[in-house]
């Protein structure tokens, strides 16, 4: 760069930019808050009708015109479109120029030599006391570092100007602290881009003691392989007493080279990740059919079965014939037990009410035990994602949170003293600055005076 | 004693405090203010009581939860951060006179909850599977910490532009009131620390998003209004530190900040759709 700045860099790292990009978002925000998002053609034609025709400007020419230019625009999916992540891109470069311009000035306040600063500029600061001593300057100086190390300002000692000068310095890098809330900002987008770049978002209906190798790409529908295989066990759904659901489960497992490598239960809130792919429990669909699992207790085997309601069903080797008559009600609404109608093939009849999942022993005439259990059949809706992005966004945001406690709440704070011989006495000036929160220094400064003073060895100067 | 009958009695407890901080304010008399000083704190300590009760109780019909699950229960939690805040903010900065713009918002949030105006339910709601996580807590209590103070900075918005623009600014009612540069401050200071909340509330609530659906950010209309406010706040606080800006147009800008508030946390769920159905 030039000492010159250029005019076009100079825009770029303006405020005066900031403001209008975060202002031109915000507005585009609000407007993607009212007109529907990602939603079919009709309904848009349906939404810019009732809009125009509330401010009295309604001809079917009309929506259809407003609805081609809001296509045009991509005001109907505004968040990914191309202008609003440009203004995202614009803010970005916005913040980067502003940072590069401003930064080496803050950096050189950071690591700046402050024995160097004039004596004249500390006898113009706000927060100053003089004070006299009756000692040499060297007893003075060494004094001072005794009585301030003891307050906790360690200070380093030059010569300046026939005097000593002393200096103390409090946590000079907070000064970096918006900078680390702008470049967090800056993290939180670059993850945001590697989430769109590289990450996949899909979804998967699993069907009970199913499994898939892939998923179903949002939008697209397109097929993402997984590189492993997913199992669903089971589905179950649990509800409250007045039947509002209250938790839905899953038992996934995890199978790679036809081996089973993890099984988990998931639910709402609780996903399941592997190999960078998560797994949320999203939703449910009822097949309207049941899963009936019989075992005759002498070899313990389960055998399963599944059949829709009234639709009776045989189990040869057993000479079994069964069928779920019909759902029975409980106390708690939408919660079902199974009317379970039997023919052991010995003559028998029998009428089981059971549970959902919970099994129920039958004996035959001929001693034979067997083990019902029904359930409803379900498959399971799982939400999938992979996004490599969101470790980025996560580190942003502690970066974030961490870089405005450091900008509002620390300052770089500095203390001088200078010791020097002023009409044959040894005089002290003390000076100090804050670069925030001034209040606080101005206490903190009293407190360093208070003690200075009563510490008895020196006098304050008429 | 139950929850509700302890809620209705804050509600009077904020009415009261809100009524002795108007007239000690009129009267200029500090004695009195700590009549409302006294009456907060014992309404914050009564209103914690209640919240911990309806929380309990939650877990004695069978759904335990925390009690920040519906429109009810989050307004309840406004006034309480309010109420809590001012509390903080008094003992901070050592004016009395505040509160009388401060603790009214705590008892307008109880009579909205209360009154049956808006139609809220105030029955305890089971909690729907997406609702179930550790983050609601931290999500719902951040952000209610911010908007409270957003609330008070509203209200010291207020006090700005009454003494600014009365003729006697140091004599008289106005007298009372911190010096207009005390108050600026303290009205930057009450935003810095609403606008941290926020933050932290904003996040939080993108954790809570990515662990029960896989996605942080979705653009819902509560997600995008919220961003909306912290864009405002952030613009108010870099026109201050990079232009300088003060006073009065901070002052009314602090209260536009708190129309942004409202609207993020109330207007999104009556008038736009999404993914936080608070309350609908
Ligand atoms: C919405 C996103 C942004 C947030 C949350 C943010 C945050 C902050 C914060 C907290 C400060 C306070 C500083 C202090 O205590 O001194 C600050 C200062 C500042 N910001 Fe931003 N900022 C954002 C965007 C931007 C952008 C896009 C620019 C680009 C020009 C910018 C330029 C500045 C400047 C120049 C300062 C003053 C720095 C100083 O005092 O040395 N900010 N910002």
């Amino acid at each position: 760069m030039s000492k010159k700045k250029n005019s076009i860099w100079m825009f770029f790292a303006s405020v005066k930019l900031a403001l209008f990009v975060l202002f031109i978002l915000a507005t585009a925000s609000i407007i993607g808050t009212i007109v529907p998002q990602d939603a079919p053609p009709q309904e848009y034609h349906q939404f810019y009708g009732s809009v125009l025709e509330g401010v009295g400007l309604y001809s079917a020419k009309a929506v259809s015109i407003v609805t081609k230019i809001s296509t045009i625009l991509s005001i109907d999916d505004m968040y990914r479109s191309w202008w609003f992540n440009s203004l995202l891109g614009l803010l970005s470069l916005n913040l980067i120029i502003c940072s590069i311009e401003r930064l080496p000035d803050v950096w050189r306040l950071v690591v700046m030599d402050n024995h160097q600063t004039k004596i004249g500029r500390l006898s113009s600061m706000r927060h100053k006391l003089i004070l006299t001593s009756t000692d040499s300057i060297d007893q003075t100086t060494s004094k001072l570092q005794q009585l301030l190390a003891s307050m906790g300002w360690a200070t380093s000692k030059s010569e300046k100007e026939g005097g000593s000068l002393l200096f103390s310095q409090k946590t000079p890098w907070t000064r970096l602290g918006v900078y680390a809330v702008h470049l967090s900002i800056l993290v939180i987008f670059a993850g945001a881009a590697v989430g769109f770049f590289y990450g996949h978002k899909g979804g998967l209906n699993l069907p009970e003691t199913l499994s898939s190798k892939v998923i179903y790409q949002y939008g697209s529908g397109e097929e993402l392989d997984l590189g492993f295989t997913i199992k669903c066990n089971w589905f179950h759904m649990t509800r409250y007493p007045n039947g509002a659901p209250k938790e839905y489960q899953s038992e996934l497992v995890i199978i790679e080279d036809g081996k089973e490598i993890l099984t988990e239960v998931i639910e709402v809130n609780h996903p399941l990740t592997y190999k960078g792919w998560t797994f949320y429990q999203s939703s449910f669909e009822s097949h309207k059919k049941y899963i009936i699992t019989v075992t005759n207790r002498d070899n313990d085997i389960p055998e399963r079965f599944l059949v829709p309601l009234r639709q009776a069903v045989r189990w040869q080797n057993e000479e079994l014939l069964f069928a779920v008559k019909d759902l029975v009600p409980t106390d708690t609404p939408m919660v079902y037990n199974f009317r379970l109608l039997v023919s052991d093939g010995k003559g028998g009849q029998h009428n089981l009410i059971l549970e959902a999942n919970t099994p129920k022993t039958l004996t035959r005439a001929d001693g034979t035990e067997y083990v019902f259990q029904v359930k409803e059949f379900f498959s399971t809706g799982l939400q999938v994602a992979k996004d490599p992005g969101v470790i980025l966004v996560y580190i942003g945001c502690g970066l974030m949170l961490a870089g405005l406690g450091v900008a509002f709440f620390m300052s770089h704070r500095r203390l001088w003293v200078y010791i020097h011989e002023q009409d044959g006495t040894t005089t002290i000036l003390v000076a100090g600055t804050a670069n925030k929160n001034k209040p606080g220094f101005e206490r903190n400064f009293a407190d360093i005076s208070a003690k200075l003073i009563n510490s008895q060895s020196f006098e304050v100067q008429k | 004693m139950n929850s509700a009958l302890l809620l209705n009695y804050s509600t009077f407890g904020y009415l009261f405090a809100s009524f002795i901080y108007v007239a000690a304010f009129l009267f200029k008399s500090n004695k009195a203010a700590l009549g409302g000083t006294f009456f907060t704190a014992i309404t914050v300590i009564g209103q914690t009581a209640a919240l911990g009760l309806r929380w309990y109780e939650s877990y004695q019909i069978g759904i335990g939860h925390a009690p920040l699950t519906n429109m009810y229960e989050s307004l309840v939690v406004f006034s309480w951060t309010i109420a809590g805040f001012y509390l903080y903010l008094e003992f901070k900065f050592k004016n009395r006179t505040i509160g009388a713009f401060a603790l009214p918002f705590a008892f307008a949030a109880m009579v909205f909850a209360e009154s049956g105006w808006l139609n809220i339910s105030q029955e305890i709601n089971p909690l729907i599977p997406a609702l179930q996580s550790n983050w609601l807590i931290a999500h719902v209590m951040t952000c209610f910490v911010g908007y409270a103070a957003f609330a008070v900075a509203c209200g010291i918005g207020v006090m700005y532009i009454i003494k600014d623009s009365s003729a006697n600014k140091d004599e008289g009612l106005m007298g009372t009131f911190p010096p207009l540069r005390v108050l600026d401050e303290i009205n930057h200071k009450t935003m810095v620390f609403g606008f941290i909340w926020l933050t932290a509330g904003i996040i939080t609530g993108a954790i809570w998003a990515n662990s029960a659906w896989g996605t942080y950010w979705s653009w819902d209309p509560k997600e995008t209004w919220s961003l909306i406010t912290w864009f405002f706040y952030a613009a108010i606080l870099h026109a201050r530190f990079t232009r300088g800006w003060q006073g009065t147009v901070v002052a009314w800008l602090a209260i536009g900040g708190f129309f942004n508030v409202l609207f993020t946390y109330y207007g999104v769920n009556f008038l736009l759709s999404g993914l936080h159905s608070y309350g609908s």
